[in-house]
């Protein structure tokens, strides 16, 4: 087979995992996007808990993606408790677990993200919003939230980008997602430059997407910052 | 409890001998690729600090693409494609069959390229931090490009760049992972053979869990000890 050709047929195989990538960094990002929130708001609010959601974020940041993977997919099934539960019919199952171990390692990252925007939200604007008589998730909702959330964005559009290459790691656990058909295509044919190239390409278009999605969604939720149009 | 400890322990039947074996070859592995990192970064950062367009440019698909592409990929290039090149050119010096590429080696370079993008850009940062009226002073003395890079501007880049060092350390601590999968027999891989090889995979797991945490932890505060080391001649506000 000729090169050119080679690489077409890389790219058409290649691109048929695309939609299994995205959904895994979809599914896991509004999982642990939604975990992190509530992680930082504890952490914020009630102290009991801020040691538990301290421990949480060194334990998942300490240690390796693929490790995690492997402890909720090969590790649980060592427990009959597990294995009867409810929950088995999703723990036996490969992507359930990716899902799983992809949630709550950006759950951690992000909640440092998030408490971050938590700290600059201004004293004042929450001073003000007490006065007006709100509290409690009124508060936040209305207040804190907001402010906090887009002043974290630029950081969480890195960690999304982050988890767009670590849902590569779910091919280890047998999930066919681009890296999975890429070593799939170099072990059958040992062209390794070629498959690499072509992966490689698809990642950095879908990363460039995202980047440029995140950078819009900032322009959008800044109003305040654009230059005033007569 | 005692089944735990029977089996990742150094008893008869313990893989302690194993794991701690596994842990030292975590350690070199990720200082190994740390170190190519580390020459990778300054050649990055050199590239995009630059006058020459094209060593900007260069330097700018470096790291786009390094951070754009998941590490996995990198590794499969390095291993398979080391593999690719030593085979055919194996094949030119009339030797047939198929040549494998060191997984240490493939593994370093792979994780060290990849981390090299992280420094470019922490290096990169902390020049910009040094104050101009530095380097201005060191050139009204006459200094040279070289001398001046050996006494103000690398030992300015270094404080500077030093938390930033310490992530990028630490991530390429926990990358170090994804070389498992050339075979190497680092933390993972040997838990990981430890727990099909017995029917206790959990407790496997999380002793690769614990260690890999400890490695983080004491390396994590090395480097703060190293900062405030580096700082100490800092004013502090």
């Amino acid at each position: 087979m000729n090169e050119l050709s080679f690489i077409a047929d890389t790219m058409r195989q290649l691109l048929t995992g695309v939609p299994l990538t995205l959904e895994l960094t979809l599914i896991s990002v509004g999982v642990g996007g939604a975990l992190a929130i509530i992680l930082s708001v504890l952490r914020a609010s009630f102290t009991p808990f801020a040691w538990f959601v301290r421990l949480y974020v060194f334990a998942l940041r300490g240690t390796p993606l693929l490790l995690q993977m492997f402890l909720i997919y090969y590790g649980l099934g060592q427990f009959d408790a597990v294995q009867r539960s409810f929950l088995w019919p999703f723990l036996r199952q490969p992507y359930w677990c990716a899902i799983l171990a992809l949630s709550l390692n950006t759950a951690a990252y992000g909640s440092e993200i998030i408490r971050g925007g938590l700290q600059s939200v201004p004293a004042g604007s929450i001073e003000s919003a007490r006065v007006c008589g709100m509290s409690g998730l009124l508060l936040y909702r209305r207040v804190i939230l907001p402010l906090a959330l887009r002043q974290a964005l630029p950081a969480y559009g890195s960690e999304v980008i982050a988890m767009v290459k670590s849902t590569s790691l779910a091919s280890i656990v047998t999930l066919m997602e681009i890296s999975g058909i890429a070593y799939a295509i170099i072990s059958e044919t040992y062209r390794a430059l070629e498959v690499f190239l072509c992966a490689g390409l698809i990642y950095l278009a879908i990363n460039f997407v995202l980047t440029r999605a995140v950078a819009g969604l900032e322009i959008w939720l800044s109003p305040h910052l654009r230059p005033a149009t007569s | 409890m005692r089944t735990f400890f029977a089996l990742v322990g150094f008893g008869p039947t313990g893989w302690g001998w194993q794991l701690l074996l596994a842990t030292w070859m975590t350690l070199s592995v990720s200082a190994a690729a740390f170190a190519i990192g580390l020459v990778c970064g300054v050649a990055g950062a050199w590239a995009k600090l630059s006058h020459s367009p094209a060593a900007r440019r260069a330097g700018d698909v470096y790291t786009t693409v390094l951070r754009g592409i998941p590490d996995l990929l990198v590794v499969y290039l390095f291993y398979f494609g080391g593999s690719q090149v030593l085979t055919s050119g194996a094949r030119l010096f009339g030797q047939s069959g198929f040549f494998g590429f060191n997984s240490f080696m493939a593994g370093a370079l792979a994780i060290g390229i990849v981390s090299g993008a992280y420094q470019t850009e922490a290096i990169r940062g902390a020049y910009y931090a040094i104050p101009r009226g530095e380097i201005e002073a060191a050139r009204a003395v006459g200094m040279p490009g070289f001398l001046m890079l050996r006494r103000i501007i690398a030992p300015r880049v270094l404080r500077f760049a030093l938390p930033a060092m310490g992530n990028v350390w630490q991530s390429a601590l926990k990358d170090s992972a994804l070389i498992s999968v050339t075979g190497l027999a680092e933390i993972l891989r040997e838990i990981h053979i430890g727990a099909g090889s017995t029917s206790r995979p959990f407790d496997f797991y999380i002793t690769g869990f614990i260690l890999y945490l400890v490695l983080t932890t004491i390396s994590g505060a090395g480097f703060r000890g190293a900062e405030s080391w580096t700082l100490r001649s800092e004013r502090r506000a």
